[in-house]
């Protein structure tokens, strides 16, 4: 018989859900921390990286993410913070042509790094297509998750066009296609809690076939 | 996040014996489980060893089979021809975790080393001995419905989250580490990770400083290659239970099941049951179990799992 609290918790657990990961352990992991003493002042490296096309030098806390070096010392707020631990899909960004959560990124780990954010992806006067799609489509309701979105839909139909398979691929030795099942796979790290998937979906559908 | 000093290793071996000098270091590729841990101060690390850009990010076929460096990253490894071809349970595997996003930083080496998601060992207000050793296990009793059913201990019901490892296990691969004397050994996937007993926060055969530098498969199987994974929604959820299989057109093969234990499952002498059915092999693979009145349902889950992959097998 389930009880009451059976699914919240598995629902949460499953949102926590970062199946792949990368932390070699170093066992065993001893106590003792020069710079965790009090007073202390935290380390600090400089960093030298591209941000849509231009070139910025910061000196940041070691413990800065790349979404925080975004957003709070470089000031390109599109970018989204959301659950900062990898579940909600709203700090995609796109780095070295690749989409990753940026919230799960020390910004130290991108030293002579390309990263595109929303902003960079287009302007107002000269939007980037699948942002004219989002906008067309109504592909948002209250539009916290949409920088995300949009980052990862370009990353998507990228993925697709490169040969990337995914989960829901019939045929792992075929070259995937655009379609709804596969790009709601693909989708899956970006959560909109107003519901919006399906009129995102018809955004990328239109970007697609404009490209195809 | 506690604050950390950083540095980006130059080799391997500089690597490990960095880990081995420094105290409270670690090893740092992807990131995406470290730094969700350090966030919540379940990881402190003092010291972070980046070993991005050591050149270990290639796939190579080799006389004995494929060899994957330890910092190929999941969505290349399960986007590379040779192993959607030969090895495919791994690429179905790789494909049925985590997100985009996620599999395009997470890699080969950080995948094995993923900490559990037992709930207990992420609320630092619990009882958890894999996070506290000696603390005691609040999932005893607890909410355990996604936790381990067999191969537990009186310390620990936690699982391995990895869908990857799974795969590994069934393919008889090897892990290749280096110490910081410049040892090199390779590790079969059996003995690397650990059941619980009373250590649950020692997981893997690794020793204090040992760096994993590549995965090694064997030769290609052949046969029929499946993963099958059970979870909650379809899409970026860990797994209830998962059952990967290589079966051959005689109804021989293997079977490896995930979400069951502290490690990937796989029973060797239950394989000759194959020909038999999944009745006859889930009752040997999971004989003993222990499992909870939460997450007793994965044992004829598994059995019903394994016998849509087995007919999948056939028809295919």
């Amino acid at each position: 018989m389930e009880r009451p609290g059976d699914m919240e918790i598995s629902r949460r657990g499953i949102l926590a859900g970062t199946a792949a990961t990368a932390a070699f352990a170093v066992v065993p992991v001893s106590e003792g921390n020069a710079a965790m003493t009090s007073g202390a002042a935290p380390p600090m490296m400089k960093l030298s990286l591209k941000v849509n096309g231009k070139a910025r030098e910061l000196e940041l806390d070691t413990r800065t993410t790349l979404l925080d070096a975004l957003r709070e010392h470089l000031h390109l707020t599109g970018t989204k913070k959301g659950c900062d631990h990898g579940q909600c899909g709203a700090c995609t960004v796109i780095v070295d042509g690749r989409r990753i959560n940026s919230c799960l990124s020390l910004a130290i780990m991108h030293e002579g790094d390309s990263v595109t954010t929303v902003e960079g992806l287009g302007t107002v006067g000269d939007l980037h297509p699948m942002q004219a799609a989002f906008i067309k489509h109504d592909g948002y309701q209250c539009g916290y998750c949409t920088p995300g979105q949009i980052c990862s839909a370009v990353s998507v139909l990228d993925e697709i066009k490169r040969g990337i398979p995914s989960h829901v691929t019939a045929d792992l030795t075929a070259k995937p296609a655009i379609t709804n099942d596969e790009m709601r796979e693909r989708m899956s790290g970006n959560i909109c809690r107003c519901g919006a998937y399906s009129n995102i979906l018809e955004a990328m559908t239109e970007v697609a076939e404009q490209r195809a | 996040m506690k604050p950390f000093t950083y540095e980006r290793a130059a080799s391997p071996a500089k690597a490990a014996a960095a880990a081995l000098a420094t105290p409270n270091a670690k090893f740092i590729a992807g990131g995406t489980n470290l730094l969700d841990l350090m966030k919540l101060q379940i990881e402190a690390p003092a010291h972070l060893i980046d070993v991005n850009g050591l050149g270990l990010d290639r796939i190579e076929r080799t006389d004995a089979g494929l060899r994957i460096g330890a910092l190929v990253r999941n969505t290349d490894l399960a986007a590379d021809m040779i192993v959607r071809r030969d090895y495919a349970v791994l690429s179905r595997a790789l494909l049925a975790g985590a997100s985009g996003q996620l599999r395009n930083k997470a890699t080969t080496a950080g995948n094995l080393l993923q900490r559990t998601r037992c709930p207990y060992f992420y609320d630092t207000a619990q009882a958890c001995n894999k996070r506290q050793p000696g603390s005691g296990c609040a999932a005893i009793g607890g909410v355990s419905r996604q936790l381990a059913v067999i191969g537990t201990s009186d310390a620990c019901i936690a699982t391995h989250p990895s869908d990857m490892a799974v795969a590994m296990r069934l393919l008889d691969a090897s892990v290749e580490t280096v110490t910081a004397d410049g040892k090199t050994r390779a590790i079969p996937m059996v003995d690397f990770h650990r059941l619980p007993a009373a250590t649950p926060h020692i997981e893997t055969a690794l020793a204090p400083g040992e760096f994993i530098t590549a995965v090694t498969l064997p030769k290609p199987l052949g046969g029929k290659h499946g993963y099958w994974k059970v979870r909650d929604r379809n899409s970026y959820a860990f797994a209830l239970i998962s059952v990967a299989t290589v079966i051959q057109p005689d109804g021989t093969g293997r079977v490896a099941v995930g979400g069951v234990a502290h490690k990937p499952w796989r029973i060797e002498a239950a394989e000759a049951e194959l020909p038999k059915g999944a009745k006859a092999v889930t009752a040997h693979l999971l004989a003993g179990a222990k499992p909870s009145r939460d997450n007793a349902f994965k044992i004829p889950l598994v059995e019903r799992t394994l016998a849509g992959v087995l007919a999948e097998a056939r028809t295919a």
